[in-house]
């Protein structure tokens, strides 16, 4: 076991899986020769060449349609794009043609498209997006949000293997942040399999990326007053892990689900509305949700400390449900 | 002043052999331009019965410019057809009794009923299902180019867009990265003049599309594209360029669309005089006419193409008719691939 960063287990894993298999290769805005806006892919170019660590022109259509029509013709494209939210632009693409192309015409489109999301450095409206759920509402994509090294790693491989399209939105705010043991030898982490953070039996906190790690200091402060939480990281949002939440939900009783996304239609809804639904006589106090607010991501550092989850608003949440 | 290379007619049987064809690969082509309209027709007459849900789709008018690509494609090439290319599709050898049970939502079609209309492909043939977002598949095409030169291989794959998908950034993006990057791929523009009911002067300001291939850094062609021999010239010259590392080309084949949109669309806004201008360059009676003077074909030989195309089409229809409509309860099913699934030609 080696301690890395959560950006050098992204990394191992990917170069892992370009030396293992042939038929992966990177493409995106800046990968090669620069080694990505966060160093992704340093050095990468050096090992694999220029036809498989690809720079591309500043066009992510052109780029995700890309890795759709060399993953149909037998390879396993890896994407970056630069930021998360630039997505928008290759949105049409994922959602017409790769999400659908293996249900209506039997092709699969295996592909995963690498997303650096997540605020928390000013990055403002254009480069701290979490755009997850919207695409959680695409049948035919999947969605996986990492929160710690072992499963970046391991959720990437798994990504790699899958033979969907797959995002797989890597919390910018942890790359360096985040440092933990991972494994050295090749694994992967399945989907939909969620992960316990921390057991506990009076509340259950959902979450996942890096609202993991709010989530886990807050819970620290309720163990003072003697209540304990249960944090889950979801690891998948597409597979979600429905049977370890409501599982988990029947044991405390008490659900609080967090997410750094917005409110409205992020994916919570989705979590808190199957709590409802399937464990609604096991509940001792309505699901809570935590989210941003329902605006841009604002840039100036008060504003944004505002907009993004903190633990204080962990902490009261949690406090309020527990004195349901 | 245009830019791009006009095509020439090919005016010989001469000519042509020296392009790869000879008189048996020519009357090939002369029926799969019959099968064409012919599948469209009969779709046609089972819309009107109400067998066919949704809308319908033909590509009348076009069935030169489809025949004429797909002939000059490899056998390992691939393709990403659209909705006026049914030639491609019949000549790269979809059964037309699979076109019917598409056509008609039954389990028999290539999407077993999960799409409908010209939205099939049968990934055998090396052929990709197109989207009604167009030119969604251009940039595909693009990336299956750049697998095979990943993987330095000598293969080419052709993207197709009508005239009016030409104003998307798909368009742009995938003719970028393709020049860019000199892959194997060849983008053929049908160019019908009609974009539903937008004409030309309202879809781009350039004076053919083909003109703007040299921004993109390399070669435009114009081709008429009622001339089934001279598209094949052209898009053999492309594909065989591609091949052997000579980088992408946009060939623009002019056409008009000869009916509506679709099923529902009279055409009102096309003027008649170009439908009858148009009318006397049928695709096939222009190739049929060909025949007669520069390969001889002989009565019995155009009635022995006549009869069996007809005959395919009787059998097919019947054939179609008997594929059963899809099960209900399989609706959510094979959303999402399974590793298995990745068994096709391509994902070897």
């Amino acid at each position: 076991m080696a301690e890395l960063t959560y950006l050098q287990a992204i990394s191992d894993g990917l170069r892992g899986e370009m030396r293992r298999d042939k038929r992966v290769f990177v493409i995106g805005e800046d990968v090669g020769v620069y080694g990505g806006a966060f160093k992704v892919t340093l050095g990468f170019q050096e090992e694999f060449g220029p036809w498989r660590v690809l720079d591309a022109p500043l066009a992510e259509t052109a780029i995700v349609a890309g890795c759709t029509g060399a993953a149909i013709m037998g390879m396993r494209p890896v994407a970056e794009m630069q930021f998360a939210d630039f997505i928008s632009c290759g949105w049409d693409h994922l959602v017409t043609v790769a999400a659908k192309q293996f249900y209506r015409a039997g092709t699969p489109v295996p592909i995963v498209v690498r997303l650096p999301s997540g605020g928390g450095f000013s990055g403002g409206p254009f480069h701290s997006q979490n755009p997850e759920s919207s695409f959680a509402h695409i049948p035919g994509i999947k969605i996986a949000c990492p929160a710690t090294p072992e499963d970046a790693k391991g959720l990437l491989i798994s990504a790699i293997e899958d033979p969907n399209p797959v995002l797989y939105f890597e919390h910018k705010h942890l790359y360096r942040r985040i440092k933990a043991e991972v494994p050295e030898e090749r694994y992967a982490t399945p989907f939909g399999k969620a992960r316990v953070h921390r057991e506990g039996d009076d509340i259950t906190l959902v979450t996942w990326g890096a609202m993991v790690y709010t989530s886990e200091e807050a819970a620290a402060q309720l163990d003072d007053d003697g209540v304990s939480v249960e944090i889950l990281d979801l690891r998948t949002i597409v597979p979600w892990d429905r049977e370890a939440v409501l599982e988990s939900a029947k044991k405390t009783s008490k659900v609080m689900v967090l997410h750094e996304d917005t409110r409205t239609g992020g994916f919570g809804a989705e979590i808190a509305a199957t709590i409802a639904e399937e464990a609604f006589e096991h509940l001792d106090a309505p699901v809570k949700r935590l989210a941003a607010p329902d605006t841009p991501v604002p840039f100036s550092p008060p504003l944004e400390k505002a907009f993004i989850p903190q633990v204080d608003d962990v902490v009261a949440g949690l406090r309020e449900l527990a004195e349901y | 002043m245009a830019i791009a290379r006009e095509a020439e007619p090919v005016s010989s049987l001469r000519e042509i052999r020296e392009a790869g064809l000879d008189r048996e690969d020519l009357f090939g082509i002369y029926r799969s331009m019959l099968l064409t309209r012919g599948v469209e027709e009969r779709g046609h007459i089972l819309y009107r019965q109400g067998k066919i849900p949704g809308s319908f789709y033909t590509g009348r008018g076009n069935e030169a410019g489809s025949v004429g690509v797909a002939t000059a494609m490899g056998p390992d090439d691939v393709g990403c057809p659209l909705h006026r290319d049914m030639g491609v599709h019949i000549t790269r050898g979809v059964e037309p009794w699979r076109i019917f049970a598409q056509y008609m939502g039954r389990e028999d079609g290539p999407t077993r009923g999960r799409d409908g209309n010209v939205h099939m492909a049968d990934s055998q043939l090396g052929l990709l299902a197109m989207v009604s977002h167009l030119p969604a598949m251009l940039p595909v095409a693009v990336g299956c180019a750049l697998a095979f030169r990943i993987r330095e291989e000598k293969r080419v794959a052709l993207g197709w867009f009508g005239e009016g998908a030409s104003a998307r950034g798909d368009t742009h993006e995938g003719m970028n990265f393709a020049g860019v990057r000199r892959l194997p791929v060849v983008f053929i523009c049908d160019n019908n003049q009609w974009a539903y009911s937008t004409p030309t002067h309202l879809e781009y300001g350039c004076e053919t599309l083909a003109d703007r291939a040299q921004a993109y850094g390399f070669e435009g062609v114009v081709v008429d594209g009622t001339d089934v021999l001279a598209v094949y010239r052209e898009a053999r010259r492309a594909i065989e360029k591609a091949r052997e590392g000579g980088g992408p080309t946009l060939i623009e084949s002019m056409t008009l669309r000869m009916e509506g949109h679709a099923v529902h669309d009279d055409a009102f806004y096309v003027p008649k005089e170009l439908f009858e201008e148009w009318a006397k360059r049928d695709p096939i009676e222009r190739f049929r006419t060909w025949l007669r003077a520069n390969a001889e074909m002989t009565d019995e030989e155009e009635d022995e193409i006549g009869a069996g195309v007809k005959r395919t089409l009787n059998q097919s229809m019947e054939k179609a008719d008997a594929s059963p409509l899809p099960d209900p309860s399989t609706v959510t099913e094979r959303v999402y691939a399974s590793v298995e699934d990745l068994d096709t030609p391509h994902h070897k």
